[in-house]
């Protein structure tokens, strides 16, 4: 026993801090409990999923590679040809190619207007800052729906049908405005004077910016590459409209999964496991920068 | 959007560059001749598109080869005529070009296909069938049904903004372990909707063997079956929708909360506000350009909801789960109307578009109110 304690904790605040977490033990759980039985159900087995097993290793549920194996991806047959593992390993090579392709587009033509838009004043014809910058935000509010069957119709045309590139190029502008937005304000903290001094000892606008200023950029542009990843990873409606053999991404194939009939609860959680390992990599390793753009230009 | 706080960008102009005449004919011949390039390679496409001429290309991707070396002419160009304010201007461009690349064509495609009666398992080609499209949206069920959900799904994000807030005020309070808390609460924003339909809407809430089944058997709720009724169903993907966004009202309004000074807490509390009273008088006027900043962004996303209705009950049963994005992508899917989905899409961006201004004049007008006061 303590006898150190010069000041009790009185009920009232004991019972508040008891409170609080219980709250917050709830929430957790409540955030967490689905992720835990999605990677739980890819080790069950079909008398599992009927008991409705929930904690390993308790009663019947002995963990099994079941679901796995039917991805080719347990132990024993990972080392071993699957047409299966070939399919899933292709859809995730396409979306990691997809994700970063269009995260890395929209971060460097992102970067640059949002650089341009908050230093310089720009007039063309009609046009200023506040014009070109509504122009682009507004791109947020256009709902992927309207640009679903112009873009099939458009990519017919060019023949960037079921191509990654035509998928690159949707996934750039619809992320487009959400790098601007988290780059200018990522800007607008950087000092002017660090330019005006670089300006006057004879640099160029442009050798300013990419020797002085992206170095110091360099948080922001990283948290709107990472908010853009991920929301490229996830995109669901344009990929399945406008991709069918070549360029499916891993939304994709879960989504087709979940239709078929006689769903097998293992391979599906299976598969829905690999679809959010790296997402839950980037929050637990990356979580800072997903902060970071999620509340720029929100908090001034 | 509204709060676009004129910054007044600041680097001076430096004094104009001195650019010989010779030098502005080069840009401009630069720009001609791309200009000539990409219209005469549109015009040749067009012509044998429409079977006019007999030469051309096997499809169009020459003339978006054509638009970039346009654009990089273009850009070229600006420095060759404007010098330093060229270069200014470069950093813009591609962004500019690349919009309105995007945009534009697509947009003029969609209006066009909006008055067509296409269908892609049809057998004649597409006609264009003037209003037919508008009278049948008029008479459909279905669209006033799913503009009607919308209505609940955007309503549902007042529920979620008081339950962000709770979780952002105890984010906020003196606890062990934050990290961890903060990440748990943040996962469920990361995951990609389409696995989220599968782990909590097929998996969790399974007819027979799901523990949220089981659980509400516990309660006494002999037979749950969460998607056959319709008010149910709207409630569940009302829930998921909430599992996943949640965090991102959360986020922001955490960030509002450290950004607020603690003294000004502090001294409420000398002065002897209970919890209570402090956090509506203090705490939430403060919070009030934040909170608003998150629910009208939380509108804008909600107005695109799609996935977790198209994957979880695909729009079911009978169309009343349905969003508009989830109805245009059956009518897509299983109905391959392409010309009246188009026309359903064009007429919900004509409806968002005078929501969201009506929504943000609003906004602005009501903070100018309350800052007066």
């Amino acid at each position: 026993m303590t006898t150190a304690e010069s000041e009790r904790p009185t009920f009232s605040f004991v019972s508040s801090r008891i409170l609080i977490y219980m709250a917050l033990l709830l929430w957790a759980f409540i955030c967490l409990f689905p992720i835990y039985w999605t990677v739980s159900t890819s080790f069950k087995t079909a008398v599992n999923v009927t008991q409705g097993d929930i904690i390993p290793w308790v009663g019947q549920f002995q963990p099994n590679w079941k679901g796995w194996r039917s991805l080719g991806l347990s132990p024993d047959t990972i080392f071993q040809t699957s047409t299966v593992r070939e399919e899933f390993l292709l859809r995730f090579r396409n979306s990691i190619l997809v994700s970063t392709g269009g995260s890395l587009l929209a971060i460097v033509i992102g970067a640059l207007a949002a650089y341009g838009l908050s230093r310089f004043n720009y007039k063309f014809g009609p046009w200023r800052n506040k014009d070109i910058s509504f122009f682009f935000l507004s791109q947020l509010i256009l709902p992927p729906v309207v640009m679903a069957m112009p873009f099939l119709v458009l990519f017919k045309e060019l023949d960037f049908l079921d191509n990654v590139f035509g998928l690159i190029a949707v996934y750039t502008l619809t992320v487009l405005p959400i790098v601007i937005w988290i780059m200018r304000d990522q800007f607008d903290t950087i000092p002017i004077e660090l330019e005006q001094a670089a300006l006057v000892d004879g640099c160029t606008v442009w050798s300013a910016f990419l020797r002085i200023i992206l170095p110091i950029a360099l948080p922001g542009i990283v948290a709107a590459f990472i908010l853009a990843f991920v929301l490229c990873w996830n995109e669901y409606f344009f990929a399945s409209l406008l991709t069918s053999t070549y360029a499916k991404t891993l939304p994709v194939m879960v989504a087709s999964q979940t239709g078929s009939q006689g769903i097998s609860w293992w391979s599906m959680a299976a598969l829905s496991t690999t679809a959010i390992a790296p997402l839950i990599f980037i929050g637990v390793f990356l979580e800072k920068y997903i902060v970071k753009g999620l509340t720029a230009g929100a908090v001034k | 959007m509204s709060n676009d706080s004129s910054t007044s960008p600041q680097i001076s102009e430096v004094g104009a560059d001195t650019i010989s005449s010779q030098r502005k004919n080069l840009g401009r011949g630069l720009v001609i001749t791309a200009s000539i390039l990409l219209v005469s390679l549109t015009l040749a496409q067009i012509f044998f598109s429409a079977g006019i001429i007999s030469f051309g290309f096997e499809n169009w991707r020459p003339v978006l080869y054509a638009y970039l070396v346009w654009s990089a002419a273009l850009c070229a160009s600006q420095v060759i005529i404007n010098g330093e304010s060229g270069k200014r201007a470069l950093f813009v461009l591609p962004a500019v070009l690349f919009t309105i690349a995007m945009v534009v064509f697509p947009t003029i495609f969609g209006v066009l296909i909006a008055f067509t009666n296409w269908n892609l398992s049809a057998f004649d080609p597409p006609k264009l069938n003037g209003l037919d499209n508008l009278r049948q949206l008029w008479s459909d069920h279905t669209f006033w049904n799913a503009l009607r959900n919308m209505v609940f799904y955007v309503l549902s994000i007042l529920g979620q903004y008081v339950l962000a807030f709770s979780l952002a005020l105890l984010l906020n309070a003196d606890i062990k372990a934050r990290k961890f808390f903060r990440i748990s609460f943040l996962l469920p924003f990361m995951l990609s909707p389409v696995a989220v339909s599968w782990m909590i809407g097929k998996s969790l809430m399974a007819p027979q063997y799901g523990p949220m089944v089981q659980l509400m058997q516990n309660f006494g709720w002999a037979d749950p079956v969460f998607f056959p009724a319709s008010w149910v169903a709207v409630l569940f993907i009302i829930l998921m929708d909430a599992w996943v966004w949640i965090p991102f009202i959360m986020i922001l309004l955490l960030a509002g909360l450290q950004a607020l000074s603690k003294e000004i807490q502090e001294a409420a509390k000398v002065d002897g506000a209970s919890e209570w009273q402090s956090f509506w008088q203090i705490t939430f006027p403060l919070m009030l350009p934040v909170s608003i900043t998150a629910i009208v962004l939380r509108i804008i996303f909600q107005l695109k909801l799609a996935d977790l209705v198209i994957n979880t009950t695909s729009g079911g049963p009978g169309g009343t789960t349905d969003t508009i994005s989830s109805f245009i992508f059956r009518e897509y899917r299983e109905r391959s109307n392409v010309g009246y989905g188009t026309m359903i899409a064009e007429v919900y961006l004509i409806i968002i578009v005078i929501f969201v201004t009506l929504l943000l004049k609003f906004v602005s007008r009501w903070m100018q109110h309350e800052n007066n006061q």
